[in-house]
């Protein structure tokens, strides 16, 4: 398969991902959408490493995986300490900034 | 030809997956799901000759992050009962968002002449991975180090108990 396969399968599961953020009500199902749309984009570095025979996307694809653990433990901790403190991981009963 | 197949096979568990994990009722079943679509990613990897990267993938997020989310879903929820299912809200323009932006994307593709074939490959890639990794990038992995040992305290500040 070329290129053009891996980028348009990459682009499918990266807006799969944005219509999860933007549609679930639990914060948790959220951090689910970013994970999604993080794993699309690391299809894309490892797609564009193969074809033009490089490691430097390999090496960007494993900095990226390890930023999202990163962002998934604080993201996690962030949606406890929410529901510690407010009883809901809801997004939208999250709205204590509303004007 | 047997890797074209292997990659529709995967794309169709890839995308169903990814489906499965936006639009299931059940949160606990979306995480299962999403752990499938990042089995489907490390196939994915592996037929891009990514063999290492294919090992991290199942490790670090396979298994380190679908058991951090079991684990929130656990402390904030009741895995069985009402609570657990979820719904979702403006689907139809949230919807309209995401085809929008991949009918974007795609026609962009389209217009751009992409290789078909990949260029003669690098023998070891992992081995080469790992020199760039401690040579050219070595202050981002520096950095990466210290970013980890920072989400490390702030995770472990945030779950302190209440005093």
């Amino acid at each position: 398969m070329g290129l053009q396969a891996y980028l348009i399968l990459a682009a499918t599961v990266f807006c799969i991902g944005l219509f999860g953020v933007v549609t679930r009500r639990n914060t948790i199902g959220i951090l689910l959408g970013i994970e999604l749309m993080l794993n699309a984009v690391n299809i894309n570095l490892v797609a564009f490493s193969h074809f033009n025979a490089t490691a430097t996307g390999l090496v960007f694809t494993l900095f990226t995986i390890c930023i999202t653990v990163s962002e998934a433990a604080i993201g996690l901790a962030l949606v406890i300490l929410l529901f510690r403190v407010r009883r809901t991981v809801m997004a939208d009963h999250l709205d204590l900034l509303k004007g | 030809m047997l890797s074209d197949i292997a990659f529709w096979l995967l794309s169709v568990m890839l995308v169903g997956s990814a489906l499965a994990v936006v639009l299931s009722k059940n949160l606990f079943h979306a995480v299962l799901w999403l752990a499938l679509a990042l089995t489907g990613t490390a196939g994915v990897f592996l037929l891009l000759n990514a063999e290492f990267l294919a090992a991290v993938q199942l490790l670090l997020y396979a298994g380190g992050v679908i058991t951090i989310v079991v684990f929130a879903i656990v402390v904030t929820e009741r895995l069985v009962g009402e609570r657990l299912s979820q719904t979702s809200r403006g689907v139809a323009s949230g919807g309209l968002v995401a085809a929008g932006l991949l009918w974007i994307i795609v026609n962009t593709l389209m217009q751009r002449p992409l290789p078909v074939t990949p260029l003669p490959q690098i023998s070891d890639l992992t081995r080469v991975v790992g020199e760039q990794v401690l040579t050219t990038f070595v202050l981002p992995f520096e950095l990466l180090a210290l970013l980890m040992l920072a989400a490390m305290l702030g995770a472990i500040y945030f779950a302190r108990p209440e005093d």
